[in-house]
């Protein structure tokens, strides 16, 4: 049985236990239907020219684990930011670890999406946000939608500043020989508010593991988001990641992605302008080896005046590792002062290395400043050789480089111990220890 | 210190050193002279290590190891230190990080753990002090948006802080103002001792009058053609270097 008929077959199994007559689940049901008319999407589909889901999707996973795997947080706690200074939203293999987890409801609401979806006081909530900002036609994202139950759900209200950040962080513990998992969360950011969170997926063993998640985000007037999303994964495990943020009057929203492993990673990231003076940040850092696979393929769509979007994507591939950058710039007729600026630069350290990178921009607006450049690469040779006669060998030297090509998109985060952290993690991927951070 | 002998270097398979002999001993300053095109940075390359500039006969040897077996970081720890002609820009790479990143890598080669940071941090400020460097100069990163003359005085400040036995000057004159030349010859000459050796190289005399060298070697069409002391620098000076082709 091919494994779009499996997800088909199996939606009997995941509606027991729903109450199948909720908007939320004719929201899901309805979904289903757009996956089973459009399935996966090919290589012919434009926005997936450069990356095929053929060698995920052609063999059999568990879209429910078995049994309850437990994880000591001896195992764990290197995955997190702080012990205790952050709110922890945590998954094993799908399912919520109350025992790793730091959830609240004073002040905030950092709790489950299964909780909003079922209790009557995030009703409203709910019926106002949930799948309003994510396109009805995506196969994937209705995919996600048709399956939608366990996530994060966090609301922050009017004026409140979240004091610590949020991790959401998706084990998959290898107790299933393959899993597919299909996360949802809905994050709102009511007027004035802030908040930073950071999201990370990680295998705990080599298993093939499949994440196709959805995070749909909403951002209040005068709100501020700082989101992280580290990918730094076993080479066995994939993660189609959609995220989807609108944005009201004076809003900021910022997201980092940090692509450093995995076998195919693809990161749908949509920005939508919902009010004037919104501003837009999206900056990455991938580090690619071996056959590794990382597609970025962003949206800002300015439908309003006097917006602003930056976004800055910094790639370096190794050996057989592929890469692929799709920006899209929408500005919309009525969008005039826009202001929207697009880098994407990328260094190739090997023959067999491969990136693809396409600048789209679409502008209907006249009274706008837009610009793109793409870049691809080597290390300059002039200074590498310069820096090994001071001394420094060749690896250590490269390694600089890599860090000083990177150096300001890592610059821009804002919570130094997660600085430290990405630092730490290209150290060790570029097998250095540089003894100082940048 | 180094002893060179019968050097033939090729650069993309054309020939430019066409048989050095140069004999520099601990303590000595060498200037090497000549017109364009003659083969003087090819030379400060090659000794440097430059994967580009391929050694096809003769040998070059170091406190008597044979440079032909180190590659360019070894030859570094062993001693070698070349100030560039144009120093390559650095984007994102401070001048402190980069400094302590070298003198780090030498003293791991040198089977040293790294250099406490407060030790670092007084050698970086006696010689910025010493090179009259102002300290927000360090915290730029290396070399980029820098003038010809600050960049100049960078090499001499990487130089002073990793105090190489053979420290080759290529051309560290030029970009340089009259000021500038003092400082950075200033800088030199307090580093000078009898354990180490500088090999100047120059078009002009200028910088010799402020380095003063123990020899003056002319290089011509890959040859060392005439070699002499200080004065043979004030007769190029006066007479240019027709008079040398006409040696050659």
């Amino acid at each position: 049985m091919e494994f779009k008929e499996k997800l088909l077959s199996s939606y009997l199994a995941f509606e027991e236990g729903l109450d199948l007559s909720d908007t939320v689940h004719q929201t899901r049901a309805k979904a289903l239907k757009t996956f089973e008319a459009k399935g996966f999407p090919t290589k012919k589909d434009e926005a997936w020219k450069y990356t095929s889901l053929a060698s995920l999707i052609n063999q059999d996973y568990s879209l429910f684990p078995k049994s309850e795997a437990t994880i000591e947080l001896k195992d764990v706690r290197k995955y997190f930011l702080y012990d205790t200074d952050t709110y922890k939203v945590i998954f094993i293999d799908g399912v919520y670890s109350p025992f790793l987890s730091n959830t609240t409801h004073d002040g905030l609401d950092v709790c489950l999406m299964s909780a909003a979806l079922s209790k009557p006081k995030y009703r409203k909530l709910i019926n106002t946000y949930f799948n309003k900002m994510a396109p009805q036609d995506d196969s994937l994202t209705a995919l996600n939608t048709s399956y939608a139950k366990e996530g994060a759900f966090i609301y922050i209200p009017k004026s409140i500043v979240a004091e610590k950040p949020i991790e959401i962080i998706h084990f998959s513990s290898g107790n299933e020989n393959a899993l597919w998992l299909q996360p949802r969360n809905l994050i709102v950011i009511d007027q004035n508010a802030q908040v930073q969170i950071i999201e990370r997926h990680q295998s705990l063993k080599e298993h093939p593991v499949v994440t196709n998640s959805v995070t749909e985000i909403y951002l209040h007037q005068d709100s501020f988001l700082d989101y992280y999303k580290l990918q730094n994964d076993l080479p066995s495990a994939s993660l189609i990641d959609s995220t989807y943020i609108a944005q009201e009057k004076n809003s900021h929203a910022s997201v980092h992605t940090f692509s450093l492993g995995g076998k195919l990673i693809r990161n749908n990231l949509n920005y939508f302008h919902k009010g004037e003076h919104a501003l837009s940040t999206l900056k990455g850092v991938t580090i690619l080896e071996g056959k590794q696979h990382v597609d970025h393929s962003t949206l800002v769509h300015h439908a309003q005046p006097n917006c602003e979007s930056h976004q800055d994507y910094k790639s370096i591939f190794s050996n057989r590792s592929e890469g692929v950058f799709n920006g899209k710039i929408l500005v919309d007729k009525i969008a005039q002062k826009t202001n929207a600026f697009q880098q994407n630069n990328n260094i190739l350290l090997d023959d067999n290395a491969t990136v693809n990178t396409k600048p789209q921009l679409e502008i209907y607006a006249d009274d706008v400043k837009c610009s793109h450049g793409c870049t691809i690469g080597q290390l300059n040779e002039e200074a590498l050789f310069y820096m090994r006669s001071r001394g420094i060998p060749k690896k250590e030297a490269k390694a600089l480089m890599t860090y000083a090509f990177a150096n300001n998109v890592l610059e821009s985060v804002q919570l130094p111990s997660l600085k430290k952290r990405i630092n730490q993690q290209i150290a060790n991927k570029l097998g250095v220890n540089l003894g100082f951070e940048l | 210190m180094l002893t060179i002998e019968n050097l033939h270097a090729q650069v993309e398979g054309k020939d430019i050193l066409k048989g050095i002999d140069l004999d520099v001993k601990a303590g000595e300053v060498h200037a090497i002279m000549g017109p364009n095109g003659s083969g003087k940075s090819t030379l400060s390359l090659a000794i440097a290590g430059n994967e580009d500039y391929e050694v096809t006969k003769g040998k070059m040897l170091l406190k008597g190891t044979d440079l032909a077996e180190l590659n360019t970081e070894e030859r570094a720890h062993l001693g070698v230190f070349l100030s560039f002609q144009y120093p390559v820009e650095i984007p994102g790479v401070t001048v402190t990080n980069f400094i302590k990143t070298a003198i780090n890598a030498h003293r791991k080669a040198n089977g040293l753990k790294d250099m406490p940071a407060s030790e670092l941090l007084k050698k970086i400020r006696d010689t910025a002090k010493l090179l009259e460097i102002d300290s927000k100069f360090l915290s730029r990163s290396l070399n980029e948006g820098f003038s010809g003359g600050e960049k100049k005085r960078n090499e001499i400040f990487q130089m002073a802080m990793l105090e190489p036995s053979l420290a080759i000057l290529d051309e560290t004159d030029s970009g340089l103002d009259i000021d500038a030349l003092k400082i950075v010859a200033n800088g030199v000459n307090k580093l000078k001792s009898k354990d180490n050796a500088v090999i100047i190289i120059t078009h002009y005399q200028r910088l010799l009058e402020y380095i003063v060298p123990d020899f003056v070697h002319v290089l011509f069409d890959g040859r060392i053609v005439k070699s002499g002391t200080k004065e043979l620098a004030h007769e190029l000076e006066a007479k240019g270097y027709d008079w040398i082709k006409e040696l050659a």
